[in-house]
C-alpha cells in the first residue's frame, strides 16, 4: 500500500515539476507584474506529494514492510525504532528521496520568504529549482526507485549495516543534505538574478540568509560525520582525508568564501561576478559530491552501490547544469553593472578578497587530491592513493600567512583604513602568545620546525579573537565564529603535536605501561543485548594520583553477521583517553589500541562555536547594521 | 583575452573533464593481479568433502548457467568474514562450489556446521594443486565461471563484500 502511495506521488510531483518549468519559463518572458496564484498552489501540491512519498518510505521502514525491496535490504524487525527510521536514509534510494524532500521543502520556504522580491526573479528561481527537482525525480524513478516491490514477501529483512547504527550518523545525512540542498537555492537564485539583472545590495541581503543557513547546516553536518568517525569507526582521529569527507569539505570552503563575499556585495555593491561564480561553484561541488559518492567511482566506506548507470545519469545531469550556468553567465555578463569603484589595499574588501584566495587555494588542494587518482587511473591505468601527507604538506605551510591575515583582516574598516600608530596591545598579546608557545613547546620532543610559528600564531590569533569580543565593532556572530575557528586551529595543532598511542596484544590480567600510566586488562564479559552479542572488556588505567576505568566493547551482530568495535573514550576538558580492542583468535589474546589525545573535545566545541555564530546571524535581525 | 575565448576555453575544459569522468565510471573496479586463466581444465578429479566420493569436477558445473567457485579454509579469518555473503548468495539460489584449501576435513565440517553451508558441493584440495589449476594464489578467492564456455568471467581476490554481491548477481544474470 505505502509502496503505491509513495511511487505514484513521485509521478504526480514530476508532472507538477514539468508544468512549473513551462509555466515559469513562459511567465518569465511575459511582463506579468504578479506571481500567478497557481505557482504557490502547484508548488504546494508538489511539496505535499514528495512529503507523502518520503513519509510512506519512513512508514514502510517503521512497520518493517518487507514487500518493499529497500526496506528488505536495509532493515530488520529486531532493530530499535530509532534506527528503523534512520534506516530510511541509510541507503542509496532512501537518501536520494531525502535529497528530493529537502529540495522541495526549501523551494517552498523560499517562495514564502521572498514575497518582496521582483516577480521575474522569483519565476526564474522557480524555473531553475524545478529543473533540479525534475532531474532528481527522473533519476529516482529511473535508476533508484525506493518503492520497488518484492513478491513473495520475505519474512525478515537483511538488516542495516551496524556501523551505521549510531545517533550521530542517524542525523548526519539529513543535516548535511540541508546544507547541500541549501546551496541549490543559492545557485538558482544567483542564475535568476543574473538574468533579471537585480544583483546588488538588496539581493545580497536576501540571499545572505540562505548562504548562512546552508553554511551552518554544512558545518554541523561535517562535524557530526567527524564525530561519528571518531566514536564509532574507532579510527582514533577526527579527519582522515577520505574522498567522501573531502567532497563535503570542498563546498564548505567555497561556501565560506561566498559567505564573506556576499557581505561585500551587501555593503559595497561590488564583487558581483565573483559572487555569482562562487554560487555556481558551490552548488556544482555539492552535486559533484553526490556524483562521486553515489556513482561508485570512488572506493570508500561511504560507497553505497556500484552501478554505472546511476553514475552516468548524475554525471550528465551535473554537466548539463554546469553548462547551463556557464551559458547564462556569459550571455548575461553585460547586465552586471560594475560601477568602477576605487579599491584600497588596506580595507575590509581586500581582506575578504585575501580570505577568498586562501579558501580557493585550500579548495584546489583538496580537489586535486580527491580527483587526481581518478584522472590518473583513466589516463594511464595506474592506481595511486592520496593520503594525509599530501594534504598536510600542501595545506599546513599556508596556514601561517592565513593565520596572520585573519588576525587583523576582520578589524579593518570598509573602503579605506589607515595604518594606525603602533598598537601596544597587539605587541603585548604577541609576547604573551610567544611565552605560552614556549612553555608548550618545551613539553614536546617534536622538533618539526613549522610547528613553532604555527603554535605561536594560532595562540596569537586565539588571543586576538578573544580581545575582539571587548573592543571590535564587528558583529557578535562574526566574533563567535572567528573565535571558534581560531580555537579549532589551536586545538587541532596541539592535538596533533601531543597525541600518542600504543598498540599491543594483551590477555586478561596483563599490564602495559604507557605515558607513566599502567594500563591493565581486568576482565572481559560476554552478554546478549537486543540484536547483538556484546564482549565488554574492563580496563583500569592507573597513574600516580588517580585511576579510571575504560570499558571498550566488541559487538557481534547477527543480522547481518558483522563485528564492530566500540571504543571507550574517557573525555575530560584536557584530553581524551581512547581505548579500542579487537578479537584476535580464540587463544585469549586481544589486540588493544590505546591513544592519548589532548584537547579532543575542543575540536567539537570550537566547531559548534563556528556554527553557532552563523546561526546567530540568521536569527538576529539587527545584524544588518554591521 | 576576449570573452569568447574564455568561454570556449572553459567549455573545452569541461568537456575534457566530462570525458575523463565518463571513462572513470567504466574503469573496472575488479582488481586481479594477474591475467585470468582463460579456461578451466575440467578433466580434474577431486574428492568430495562430505562423501569421500571421487568425481570429475565438470559434473559440478551446470552447463546452462554460470557458477561461483569459492576457495576457502577453516583456518582463514577473512573466509569467516566473507561467509555471511556466501550465505546470502546461496539464498539468491546461486550455485556455489567450494574448494576446501589445505584444511583438515574435520575442521572444515565444524566450520560449515557452525556458520552454515552455502555450497552445493565442497571438494577437497589438501595439497593446494586444484586451486592452482584455477589460478588462485591464496584464500579466500572467488571465481565466476561460465558453464557454457568454461571461462573465468571474473575473479575476486580476498574476502567478498556486500557490494560484490550485487555485482555477482548482475554478472551471473548477464552470463546466464
Amino acid at each position: 500500500m505505502s509502496n503505491y502511495l509513495g511511487n505514484y506521488s513521485l509521478y504526480i510531483a514530476l508532472i507538477a515539476s514539468v508544468y512549473l518549468i513551462f509555466k515559469s519559463y513562459l511567465d518569465a518572458n511575459s511582463e506579468n507584474k504578479y506571481l500567478d496564484k497557481n505557482f504557490i498552489l502547484i508548488t504546494s501540491i508538489q511539496t505535499i506529494m514528495i512529503t507523502v512519498s518520503f513519509f510512506s518510505l519512513v512508514a514502510a521502514f517503521v512497520i518493517s514492510d518487507f514487500s518493499n525491496e529497500t526496506v528488505f535490504n536495509n532493515s530488520h524487525t529486531l532493530k530499535p525504532l530509532f534506527y528503523k527510521v534512520s534506516g530510511t536514509w541509510g541507503n542509496h534510494e532512501g537518501s536520494l528521496l531525502l535529497w528530493l524532500f529537502v529540495l522541495s521543502i526549501f523551494l517552498f520556504i523560499f517562495l514564502l520568504n521572498s514575497r518582496s522580491q521582483d516577480t521575474k526573479y522569483k519565476l526564474l528561481t522557480i524555473l531553475f529549482q524545478q529543473v533540479i527537482i525534475s532531474g532528481f525525480l527522473v533519476f529516482i524513478l529511473l535508476t533508484s526507485n525506493p518503492f520497488k516491490t518484492l513478491y513473495p514477501i520475505p519474512s525478515e529483512g537483511l538488516g542495516l549495516n551496524p556501523i551505521l547504527q549510531d545517533p550521530a550518523l542517524a542525523i548526519h545525512p539529513p543535516i548535511l543534505y540541508l546544507g547541500y540542498v541549501g546551496t541549490s537555492i543559492i545557485f538558482s537564485a544567483s542564475l535568476a538574478s543574473m538574468i533579471s539583472g537585480n544583483i546588488g545590495d538588496k539581493w545580497a541581503r536576501h540571499i545572505k540568509k540562505w548562504v548562512l543557513v546552508s553554511w551552518v547546516f554544512l558545518t554541523i553536518g561535517i562535524l557530526l560525520g567527524s564525530i561519528w568517525a571518531y566514536y564509532e569507526l574507532g579510527w582514533g582521529g577526527f579527519w582522515f582525508w577520505d574522498p567522501v569527507e573531502n567532497v563535503s569539505l570542498m563546498p564548505w570552503f567555497c561556501l565560506t568564501a561566498l559567505l564573506h563575499t556576499v557581505i561585500v556585495l551587501q555593503k559595497r555593491n561590488s564583487f558581483k561576478e565573483w559572487t555569482i561564480i562562487l554560487s555556481i561553484t558551490t552548488f556544482s561541488l555539492s552535486m559533484s559530491g553526490t556524483f562521486l559518492v553515489r556513482s561508485g567511482i570512488l572506493n570508500s566506506i561511504h560507497t553505497f552501490a556500484n552501478d554505472p548507470s546511476r553514475g552516468l545519469f548524475i554525471l550528465s545531469f551535473l554537466f548539463i547544469l554546469i553548462l547551463m550556468s556557464i551559458l547564462i553567465f556569459f550571455f548575461n555578463q553585460n547586465k552586471i553593472s560594475n560601477a568602477a569603484k576605487e579599491n584600497f589595499i588596506l580595507s575590509k574588501e581586500t581582506a575578504i578578497l585575501v580570505n577568498n584566495w586562501f579558501m580557493m587555494f585550500f579548495l584546489s588542494v583538496v580537489l586535486v587530491g580527491t580527483i587526481y587518482p581518478i584522472f590518473l587511473e583513466v589516463l594511464n591505468g595506474s592506481k595511486i592513493s592520496v593520503g594525509p601527507p599530501f594534504y598536510h604538506n600542501l595545506l599546513i605551510p599556508f596556514l601561517i600567512p592565513f593565520l596572520i591575515f585573519m588576525s587583523f583582516g576582520p578589524s579593518l574598516k570598509w573602503i579605506k583604513d589607515k595604518l594606525k600608530k603602533f598598537n601596544y596591545n597587539i605587541l603585548i598579546i604577541f609576547l604573551v602568545s610567544l611565552l605560552i608557545s614556549y612553555v608548550i613547546l618545551t613539553k614536546t620532543e617534536n622538533s618539526f620546525l613549522l610547528s613553532i610559528p604555527l603554535i605561536v600564531l594560532s595562540i596569537y590569533l586565539l588571543l586576538v579573537t578573544i580581545k575582539d569580543f571587548f573592543v571590535s565593532r564587528s558583529s557578535i556572530s562574526q566574533k563567535i565564529s572567528h573565535f571558534g575557528f581560531s580555537l579549532l586551529i589551536t586545538s587541532i595543532l596541539l592535538n596533533g603535536l601531543f597525541s600518542n598511542e600504543f598498540n599491543s596484544n594483551m590477555k586478561v590480567g596483563d599490564e602495559r605501561i604507557f605515558n607513566e600510566n599502567v594500563v591493565k586488562l581486568k576482565e572481559v564479559n560476554v552478554t546478549d543485548v537486543d540484536n547483538y552479542k556484546s564482549l565488554k572488556a574492563s580496563f583500569e588505567v592507573t597513574n600516580k594520583n588517580s585511576s579510571f576505568a575504560l570499558y571498550p566493547e566488541v559487538r557481534i551482530y547477527q543480522q547481518p553477521l558483522t563485528i564492530t568495535s566500540e571504543a571507550d573514550i574517557k573525555t575530560t576538558l584536557f584530553s581524551d583517553n581512547f581505548l579500542v580492542f579487537n578479537i584476535l583468535k580464540d587463544d585469549g589474546y586481544y589486540n588493544v589500541r590505546y591513544q592519548y589525545k589532548p584537547l579532543m573535545i575542543w575540536i567539537w566545541i570550537s566547531t559548534i562555536f563556528i556554527g553557532f555564530g552563523g546561526l546567530l546571524s540568521v536569527i538576529r535581525k539587527n545584524e544588518q547594521k554591521y | 583575452m576576449s570573452k569568447n575565448i574564455k568561454f570556449l576555453g572553459l567549455l573545452l575544459t569541461l568537456i575534457i573533464i566530462f570525458i575523463i569522468l565518463l571513462k572513470g565510471l567504466n574503469v573496472s573496479k575488479d582488481y586481479s593481479n594477474e591475467k585470468l586463466k582463460s579456461k578451466i581444465d575440467f578433466s580434474l578429479n577431486a574428492k568430495k568433502l562430505f562423501s569421500d566420493e571421487i568425481i570429475n569436477i565438470s559434473d559440478l558445473f551446470d552447463k546452462n548457467s554460470s557458477s561461483v567457485v569459492n576457495i576457502w579454509a577453516s583456518w582463514c579469518a577473512p573466509c569467516r568474514e566473507e561467509h555471511q555473503f556466501l550465505m546470502k548468495l546461496k539464498d539468491m539460489n546461486i550455485n556455489i562450489i567450494g574448494i576446501n584449501y589445505k584444511d583438515s576435513p574435520k575442521n572444515a565440517k565444524i566450520f560449515l556446521s557452525s556458520l552454515g553451508n552455502p555450497y552445493s558441493e565442497v571438494i577437497i584440495d589438501n595439497d593446494g594443486t586444484k586451486s592452482i589449476e584455477f589460478g588462485a594464489i591464496g584464500v579466500p578467492e572467488t571465481f565466476i565461471i561460465s558453464g557454457k564456455t568454461n571461462e573465468i568471467i571474473k575473479k575476486y581476490i580476498g574476502p567478498l563484500t556486500r557490494e560484490n554481491l550485487i555485482e555477482i548477481k548482475n554478472l551471473l544474470k548477464k552470463n546466464a
